[in-house]
């Protein structure tokens, strides 16, 4: 089986890799790139530790053909941040300690901030029913969707004073 | 959130800071078990038994090791002849005879999913194929799965060496009832008779995984002279080093375990089951393998606590005094002996109570299926949801409040616990009276909707540590301790180190360090780690104190008894010198600042909760829906509130999961019909409420901060909350878990 070559986009970021034409979108990330943030917990799209964004849309990257990524633009959970600045979803993770083991966060904060992202003002039912495709078995969720919500309200202040 | 009260006024003990590993996880940085890469690392993978029970004739290897890419190839006869074998490590000592099986089989495969050889290779997909390339000529044999069903005259019984133990008389014949256990008192079945009210009745409940996020992974790099790393996550990097070195009968001093983040254990990642045979790949490759575990072999073959069969009568008099039990309880044992929760279960059945005659039988039954492993209070949810139910009960039957009823039984401290040594400072009766207080129960009931409430004890556990303080020379502090965090140790280390030695919360960093670098430390498990673990910390800081104290002193040329500790500064009349005055001096005082301390403490206190849960129950689809949960407990003292709380949420979930959706379901091959998070249905978001929680603090006086263990307690009363909780909404009594819809369907029918 020879190679594909695939040219894409990873969190802003010009990326060129090498994989088999059955090669996840997830173990491109992990293994071709060094990006290990993405986790696998099941590969068949039933956890959500995998999620990423790709143009625009969140995915499970275990379900997405990495060759599939070409031309297009992937956003991870290392992209969320910008270089040392926390985004406020990460941070109000680690103020609600929203994290036990942390095995499932990167896949609920991209989760998060891409409704976030299209939703500014969701409310509690909508943050569980848009996480419910992402398994967290410690934290029992309650403080998970607190963070969000939190999260929620200090990116629509930061958007009131911009304004 | 309940703050609590921070009533001996702490600087840090009780409060909320930012755990030192969370900017690590919330950017994806932190390093778990399957993102570990060595240098020349190869790919593992591993070859499956397609059939429950089945004889191995023999394995061929040739095609795969012939594949181009092949580095090597191991079955079971590459495992070290193993003998009966015990090893410490764990929560309880583990036979290796068995625990190398669980990684590989030998000779013999007892429960679909079972290893049966292992290929490392140059790419994961060359591994795969040569999988494919591996003959393996079975002779298929009878299987059984249920526990009545291996206990029948019958049955296809799996070891002919296993007898029944815990018997008068050795028996004669080798049985699937590996283990008897029982205890009794007084005259149970007289007093049961003379009750004025009693309960009967079966609880069945199916086996069910500790669904752990993060897969089972390891690298293992075994060289030619014998000296072996291993970069693994898992619940205790010792236990793995005990059982990987035990196996492959090799001194432990050459096996290192360096411990990655760990993605979620629950008691499921106590064990070896892919670090040895990674090893012996290594050996044969010359070079690092990795091995992973796909979730399909996760839930086949990692152990899944375990189903039972419960019959249970309890008595009361009519003012609800408990005056007998009488309990026969069989739990899955799974293919091989050594299963432990036996002995929780039976202990622990109706430890929280006082009942003056009481017989309590246990029975661990094999069965085709993997051997079961710790989750989570282990042993204890299964009996409890057996108690509780009857419990409930009985307080509708003497139309007493179920809240009462407890208080009217419940132990005291003084009183004898179950193995009847005096019980300390336990909050029973306080967790109790506060969920009596709570909003939540005294708020009127829904219509349509049910409430129940259930309580439960765990005995926690104390166990081994080592902990060593050291003092950068600027004065702050490094803490190194040997237990992996599962979910927000570090942070609890840190703070109970910073209020021992009067310094910022900052100031301290901790490092979890592998075999070869701080002493033995048992694994993270049976809630122990911030209690045992925080007294080897705390021990060491106080070493740390003593030498800046005597550091002090020799700098003014005073008795080092004259030298106070005070707010990180060392005290004598009006002179004082500061942590970090003393730390710039060091060089010249006499060197580098460190203690190390061991403990084995085994004054831990049990745990208690107390959980009400009210559920709306669709009379259509049988559909049950938790709408409102809260969480009673008794804690000790949190250390760090959010991290306790998050265990009592967790704990709570997962047990609501148990009552309502979890269950191992096999085939009549004997083999596993849901074995993916899609079929095997953990809570999500949207199927729970916001779980309150209420933190009662009756410290431990045996802990400098009073902590007692939290993690395991919250998962045992769910599963009769949530069932006295529908058996109040449907008037239906609930027996079985899970309670899925099409079984609430059924029952909703037959009572038309
Ligand atoms: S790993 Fe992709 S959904 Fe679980
Ligand atoms: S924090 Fe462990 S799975 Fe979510």
């Amino acid at each position: 089986m020879s190679k594909l070559l695939v040219s894409t986009t990873v969190n802003g970021d010009p990326q060129q890799f090498l994989c088999d034409p059955d090669t996840s979108l997830l173990d491109a990330l992990r293994e071709e790139m060094d990006l290990t943030g993405s986790k696998e917990g099941c590969g068949s799209g039933d956890c959500g530790a995998c999620t990423v964004v790709l143009d625009g849309k969140m995915v499970c990257s275990c379900l997405v053909l990495a060759p599939e990524a070409e031309g297009r633009q992937v956003s991870t959970i290392e992209g969320v941040a910008e270089g040392n600045q926390l985004h406020p979803i990460q941070r109000q993770f680690l103020e609600h300690g929203a994290l036990q083991c942390g095995f499932c966060t990167p896949g609920f904060i991209v989760a998060s901030k891409a409704l976030l992202d299209h939703n500014p003002d969701p409310s509690e039912t909508e943050v569980r029913y848009w996480l419910a495709g992402n398994l967290c078995r410690c934290t029992g969720y309650d403080k998970i969707v607190r963070a969000v919500m939190d999260a929620a309200a200090e990116l629509r202040q930061d958007r009131r004073t911009a304004a | 959130m309940n703050a609590p009260e921070n009533k001996q006024q702490f600087r840090l003990v009780g409060t909320r800071p930012v755990r030192p590993d969370g900017v690590e996880k919330v950017t994806g940085k932190a390093i778990y078990g399957p993102d570990h890469v060595s240098p020349g690392m190869l790919q593992g993978a591993v070859l499956r038994s397609p059939h429950p029970h089945a004889r191995i004739r023999g394995i061929d290897t040739k095609k795969a090791e012939a594949l181009a890419g092949v580095k090597a190839v191991v079955t079971g006869q590459d495992f070290p002849q193993a003998a009966d074998k015990l090893v410490a490590g764990a929560e309880s000592a583990s036979n290796l005879r068995w625990v190398a099986q669980k990684c590989m089989a030998i000779g013999k495969v007892f429960y679909e999913g079972q290893a049966v050889a292992a290929v490392a290779a140059t790419s994961h997909a060359v591994a795969e194929a040569a999988l494919k390339l591996i003959e393996v000529d079975y002779e298929v044999l009878p299987h059984v799965i249920a526990i009545e069903d291996a206990l029948a005259e019958d049955a296809p019984v799996l070891h002919d060496d296993v007898f029944t133990q815990g018997l008068a008389e050795k028996p004669t014949k080798p049985s699937n009832a590996s283990m008897r256990f029982a205890i009794e008192r007084g005259d149970a079945k007289a007093a049961i008779a003379g009750a004025a009210a009693s309960f009967t009745g079966r609880f069945t409940l199916q086996p069910v995984h500790q669904g752990y996020i993060e897969p089972h992974a390891c690298v293992a790099q075994w060289n030619a002279d014998g000296q072996a790393q291993i970069w693994c996550s898992s619940q205790g990097h010792f236990a793995i080093r005990a059982m990987t070195a035990g196996i492959l009968q090799i001194d432990i001093a050459s096996v290192r375990v360096h411990p990655l983040e760990i993605g979620g254990g629950f008691g499921g990642k106590t064990t070896v089951y892919l670090e040895p045979v990674a090893m012996l790949l290594s050996r044969k490759a010359g070079r690092p393998v990795r091995l992973t575990m796909k979730r399909t072999d996760i839930f086949r073959s990692t152990g899944p606590a375990p189903g039972a069969v419960i019959d249970i009568t309890l008595g009361a008099a009519a003012d609800g005094t408990l005056v007998g039990a009488e309990i026969e309880l069989k739990y899955h044992g799974g293919a091989f002996p050594g299963a432990n929760e036996v002995y929780s279960g039976v202990g622990g059945a109706v430890g929280h109570y006082r009942v003056p005659n009481a017989s309590i039988v246990g029975w661990n039954v094999l069965s085709n299926i993997p051997t079961m492993h710790a989750y989570r209070a282990p042993g204890a949810p299964q009996i409890n949801f057996a108690v509780e139910s009857a419990m409930d009960e009985l307080a509708a039957r003497l139309g007493i409040d179920p809240i009462d009823l407890r208080l009217k039984n419940i132990v005291h401290p003084g009183e004898p616990s179950a193995s009847g040594v005096p019980l300390g400072a336990i909050g029973y009766a306080e967790a109790l009276e506060a969920a009596k207080a709570h909003p939540h129960w005294s708020s009127p009931v829904a219509p349509g909707q049910g409430r129940g409430v259930a309580c439960g004890a765990w005995g926690n556990y104390g166990g081994p540590s080592t902990a060593s303080v050291k003092l950068g020379e600027d004065g702050s502090v490094l803490v190194t301790e040997g237990s992996p965090d599962i979910g927000g140790s570090r942070a609890s280390m840190a703070i109970m180190a910073a209020e021992t030695l009067g310094v910022a919360y900052e100031k301290v960093r901790v490092t979890i360090a592998d075999t070869s670098s701080i002493g033995f430390s048992m694994v993270t498990g049976g809630s122990r780690t911030t209690f045992a673990t925080g007294k080897a910390v705390i021990q060491a800081t106080e070493g740390v104190i003593e030498q800046l104290k005597d550091r002090a002193a020799r700098t003014w040329g005073v008795d080092v008894a004259a030298v106070t500790w005070e707010d990180g500064t060392a005290v004598h009349g009006d002179q004082r010198l500061t942590l970090a005055q003393i730390a710039a001096k060091t060089g010249t005082t006499g060197g580098p600042i460190s203690a190390e301390a061991v403990v084995d403490p085994h004054d831990f206190l049990p745990g208690f909760g107390v959980h009400i849960c009210d559920t709306e129950v669709d009379r259509e689809t049988g559909h049950v829906l938790v709408k409102r949960y809260t969480v009673v407990q008794d804690v000790g003292r949190a250390i760090h509130a959010d991290y306790v709380e998050g265990q009592m949420q967790g704990g709570a979930v997962q047990g609501i999961g148990w009552a309502l959706n979890e269950a191992y379901v096999y085939d009549r091959s004997g083999k596993l019909d849901n074995a993916g998070f899609l079929d095997y249905r953990m809570p999500v978001a949207s199927d729970m409420p916001m779980i309150d929680t209420v933190m009662v603090e009756v410290p431990n006086p045996a802990h400098p901060y009073g902590v007692k263990g939290v993690g395991e307690v919250p998962i045992v009363p769910p599963l009769a909350a949530v069932g006295n909780a529908v058996s109040r909404a449907t008037g239906i009594r609930m027996h079985d878990l899970p309670i899925s819809p099409d079984r609430v369907y059924g029952l909703l029918r037959a009572a038309e």
